[in-house]
């Protein structure tokens, strides 16, 4: 595939210098420009160390990582990102927050002091969106967990990312918030055609949100299964109890059950 | 009475409690004044004193806040440097550790030397006793950032100075701000050894006076007003503390 907008080659990582631990093994991916792609796999198998290389936050020992075209050799900049502890800055309001990096990224950054009603204004918009309307004054130790997640993926979204990146982000809230914010992240794909890499334990998730799951092996990691998801979309939650959907998840469950060395 | 009110109350309590005790004590075992005068013989040496007092007092607050500047700039300024740099830290800290360990009255005589009789020893005294632990809570603050947050910074493209300011400097304020209530009651400390040794003026030279008259009264009145500007160097600290980091004070463990 010539057209992946993220692309990792052959790539291995190992934690900790000689002798360290073997992260990833021979690992291939290639996620198109606007595809929603979700990678699956048993706990420590180094998905979160795929994302860290997608973002070029490490580098890997061997192979290649290329985000829209070029090889990455230091931070991507055009990437999004939350994680499974929404990390919110308690001294800073929600708005604050989901302003933060704004004051980061060019352009923004220069024009942030100038246009700053348009810029809280969009932000209040996207907090809105996520259903936090009225919410923007409050500290995020105010908020919910599940509040604190929504804020968090407006924070990842504000400086408009080509890429986000999605470590666990709903994996601490219980089942229907996730289901909430599911349909909220689809909605905001749905919106903004952005290429979003989604890491989760989650079958019925990675299935119900992505374009396609891909396997990952216990650790070192590699990909060992690609599945394309071809329900129609958009989406809704009923589509999760159709026969269809239980039969891509049982599929992947075999993939994993496999990955982990257990029949 | 609700809990609140008699959380206001509490201090005066105590404090006038102790007080009460201690003259109760004197007056019972009739302990002489010459070992531990009563609270009212002190409070009598007190207003005698009130003019000196004040003067000496006065002196000894400029001494303290002049070394507590400084030690306040360049315990931020080193702590910082120590957060951030892992080589630093390792390479500086047995130096500071060691140089924290020596007796600062054993450096009064030094400083005399270099600087001779007067300001310079009680300002440089008080400095030297109090930078260390706002050096280390900063040091710590800046340590102890979330892999996490520094990720979310790292992938946007910041750089490390980015993250110092956006998230390492309000993040250590809390650590800052504690480290300042017990900077600033060491700070005295310091400025009385200096003053008591080497110094024409303030409280620790009007004790070194006192105690070479045997004014046991006096002596301990100075003691006390030491301990009054000590307790409101303290306060002020505590509130401006609250008004800056008022996020990181919302445990319910805390407010009760």
């Amino acid at each position: 595939m010539s057209n992946a907008f993220v692309r990792l080659e052959h790539v291995q990582h190992v934690y900790g210098g000689e002798g360290g631990v073997l992260a990833v093994e021979d690992l291939s991916i290639a996620v198109k420009e606007g595809e929603f792609a979700a990678v699956v796999g048993p706990s420590g198998c180094g998905k979160s160390t795929l994302m860290k290389l997608a973002t070029g936050l490490q580098f890997p020992r061997a192979g290649t990582v290329t985000v829209d075209g070029a090889e990455v050799t230091r931070s991507v900049k055009i990437a999004g990102m939350a994680f499974q502890n929404p990390v919110m800055l308690p001294w800073r309001t929600t708005l604050d927050n989901v302003l933060l990096p704004l004051e980061i990224v060019e352009p923004h950054r220069s024009r942030l002091r100038r246009e700053k009603a348009a810029y809280t204004e969009k932000a209040e918009a996207l907090l809105a969106q996520v259903g936090l309307k009225g919410f923007g004054s409050r500290y995020p130790w105010q908020l919910s967990g599940g509040m604190q997640q929504r804020a968090s993926l407006c924070r990842a979204l504000i400086h408009e990312p080509r890429l986000l990146m999605l470590d666990e982000p709903f994996g601490a809230l219980d089942a229907f918030t996730r289901e909430e914010l599911w349909c909220v992240i689809r909605d905001l794909h749905a919106a903004k055609k952005f290429t979003v890499i989604l890491v989760t334990h989650d079958l019925r998730e990675a299935v119900f949100l992505a374009d396609r799951v891909f396997c990952m092996s216990s650790r070192p990691g590699r990909i060992v299964a690609e599945r394309e998801v071809n329900l129609a979309r958009p989406r809704d939650l009923d589509i999760t109890y159709s026969p269809e959907f239980a039969e891509i998840v049982h599929e992947l469950r075999g993939h994993i059950r496999e990955a982990r060395g257990v029949h | 009475m609700t809990q609140k009110q008699k959380i206001a109350l509490a201090p005066w309590v105590f404090t006038i409690g102790f007080f009460v005790l201690w003259e109760l004590g004197c007056r019972a075992f009739s302990v002489s004044s010459f070992v531990l005068p009563t609270p009212s013989s002190v409070a009598n040496a007190m207003w005698e004193y009130r003019t000196q007092l004040s003067f000496h007092s006065f002196h000894t607050l400029w001494m303290t806040l002049a070394g507590f500047g400084i030690a306040v700039v360049f315990g931020l300024a080193l702590g910082l440097l120590l957060g951030s740099s892992r080589i630093v830290h390792a390479g500086t800290y047995p130096l500071l550790v060691g140089f924290n360990a020596i007796p600062k009255v054993a450096v009064v005589p030094i400083l005399v030397i270099w600087f001779g009789v007067g300001w310079m020893p009680a300002v440089l005294t008080a400095f030297m006793i109090s930078f260390f632990p706002i050096v280390v809570n900063v040091a710590t603050g800046l340590a102890t950032i979330e892999p996490e947050t520094e990720d979310v910074l790292k992938a946007l493209g910041a750089s490390k100075l980015d993250i110092m300011i956006k998230v390492g400097l309000p993040r250590s304020m809390p650590y800052f701000f504690g480290s300042l209530k017990v900077a600033i009651t060491l700070a005295y400390v310091g400025s009385v050894i200096a003053e008591y040794n080497a110094s024409k003026y303030g409280i620790g030279n009007l004790m070194a006076r006192a105690s070479a008259d045997f004014n046991v009264p006096l002596l301990f009145a100075s003691l006390i007003a030491l301990a009054i500007l000590g307790v409101a160097m303290y306060a002020i600290t505590a509130w401006i503390e609250k008004r800056m980091t008022g996020w990181a004070q919302r445990s319910g463990f805390a407010a009760n």
